[in-house]
């Protein structure tokens, strides 16, 4: 009998499943060389990447690799901490965010973060969400509803909360808390949300909702999670980079890096084993 | 790939659970090659005793099958595997799915040698059929031996006897044609021997097909419907 396996599958590109490939993305953030030292410690050794526009990348790696002082350096949340010092580029949409003539609160309007633990302010739904434009001196009423309105839409809260805007946002649970504080970073309309372990606090349903309003806002923002989750990093992430001992070991697709990794480093640490 | 890769686990428990479906799948491996060889025995014997032991042994291997599924399935479920885990536990539900198959078509095998008068066995090329049964068995040992091993280059090597089964399997079946043709009346009987030329020839593709598990759970590389010669790239490269 002859033979008949010999003709290779060859896919057209447009079929391929989830067929990424960076060189072929807008890249919103870069990283050059990027060293960053704490005092005498260097927390970050010389890291580069493209952030691609639009996508949900993803940071992991085990506890102190540098992946959320990393995530820090794309908003310059580090420049809050005296000790931290750092060398190399970080660009975004090509511009040196490091530049000396950067406006630091413009840099950090144009790229949002979400922290850990859901951090709204100690005022009403409405108020919160409103927040952002009231520091950039909007007073238009409609404007302020308008606003609050999409922004809580967006953040797939608005069902929830309508008819009690007024109420203290504390009187959320911490998932509806999380996503307020979504909501509120992208009142004021942001190119970059930077998420640093957004769900680490929630419970599964809570995490699940996040997720999804993820992929929901990707279409419109640039997402760069940090996160503990694989699980998670796996189910929501398009781009996985995965970071040991401030060196960057890893940077791929997410389906090639937790099918098939190219490193052993990443392997051991996404199979749990000893390394 | 070391063998010992799969003991490295922080849980014992992960360790446990990925040899134990290993371990399951060579029991299952010997399992068929055994049927296989008796099955061919049978047929080539006439020895409708073992015909009859290799049909009702079947049950084991289809048990067998289940089993290990279920605990892929657990395993998928609870540990969310990555990497080589995960590409350990599609291999060998993909594994088990060929070796069962392979389990039919040596029951089949004996069920044919169970119909087989004697007058046709004396003069049906018999000990080609044998000879091509006793290259299937080696080829199917093969093929675990490599799964055991984690031995990509052999999986190629084994993958290639295919080769060798094809070309028998075209020697036998033309020499049942020419049988055939000569005696017509003998034409209902002598099917029952190309049918079981024919479960060889299957039992080989198969072993073949788990041959190319074995690259691609060692090498992350799909090398199905490739060529030997793509096969043996993927094999022998680096990963990715």
């Amino acid at each position: 009998m002859s033979d008949t396996r010999t003709h290779a599958v060859n896919l057209p590109q447009e079929q391929a499943p989830r067929d990424l490939n960076i060189d072929r993305e807008d890249i919103c953030l870069t990283a050059e060389d990027l060293k960053l030292y704490y005092g005498d410690d260097q927390a970050l050794k010389g890291i580069d990447i493209r952030i691609p526009k639009n996508r949900i990348t993803a940071f992991i790696g085990p506890s102190g690799c540098g992946k959320s002082t990393f995530l820090r350096c794309f908003n310059r949340m580090n420049d809050l901490i005296d000790v931290a010092r750092i060398e190399g580029t970080i660009r975004l949409d090509g511009e040196d965010i490091y530049g000396a003539n950067v406006d630091v609160p413009e840099l950090r309007r144009r790229v949002g973060m979400v922290f850990q633990k859901p951090n709204p302010f100690p005022k009403s739904i409405y108020e919160n969400v409103a927040y952002g434009l009231r520091l950039q001196g909007v007073k238009n009423r409609r404007r302020l509803d308008d606003v609050v309105e999409k922004s809580l839409r967006r953040a797939a809260l608005w069902d929830e909360v309508k008819d009690r805007l007024h109420e203290n946002a504390f009187g959320l649970s911490g998932g509806q808390q999380q996503r307020l504080v979504i909501a509120r970073a992208i009142a004021i309309d942001p190119e970059v949300l930077l998420l640093d372990e957004p769900c680490s606090a929630l419970d599964p349903l809570a995490t699940l909702k996040i997720e999804e309003l993820m992929i929901e806002l990707k279409k419109d923002y640039t997402l760069v999670i940090v996160t503990h989750n694989m699980q998670q990093a796996a189910r929501v992430s398009d781009y996985t980079a995965f970071m040991y001992m401030g060196e960057l070991i890893e940077y791929a697709d997410t389906d090639t890096l937790f099918t098939s990794p190219a490193n052993k480093q990443t392997e051991d640490y996404i199979t749990g084993r000893f390394g | 790939m070391d063998k010992s890769f799969f003991k490295q686990h922080i849980s014992q428990q992960f360790n446990e659970e990925l040899e134990d479906i290993i371990k399951r799948v060579m029991e299952m491996g010997g399992l068929v090659e055994q049927q296989l060889a008796d099955a061919v025995n049978a047929m080539v014997e006439g020895d409708t005793e073992q015909a009859e032991t290799v049909i009702t042994t079947d049950y084991r291997i289809n048990a067998l099958e289940v089993e290990i599924d279920e605990q892929c399935t657990h395993i998928l479920a609870r540990r969310q595997p990555t990497a080589s885990d995960l590409r350990l536990v599609i291999a060998v539900i993909k594994t088990i799915t060929d070796l069962e198959r392979m389990g039919d078509e040596a029951e089949r095998i004996g069920r044919m040698g169970l119909h087989l008068l004697e007058a046709d066995r004396q003069t049906a090329p018999m000990s080609d059929l044998a000879e091509m049964g006793e290259h299937v068995r080696h080829m199917t040992r093969g093929a675990l031996d490599a799964f055991a091993r984690m031995d990509t280059e052999q999986a190629v090597r084994v993958a290639q006897q295919d080769i060798q089964i094809d070309s028998l399997y075209e020697s036998v079946t033309h020499k049942l044609m020419k049988q055939m043709t000569a005696a017509p009346d003998a034409v209902p009987r002598l099917m029952d021997i190309v049918w079981a030329t024919r479960s060889l020839e299957r039992i080989g593709d198969r072993a073949r097909n788990i041959c190319e598990y074995v690259v691609y759970f060692v090498k992350g590389k799909n090398v199905r419907h490739t060529s030997y010669e793509q096969m043996a790239a993927e094999a022998t490269g680096d990963r990715r």
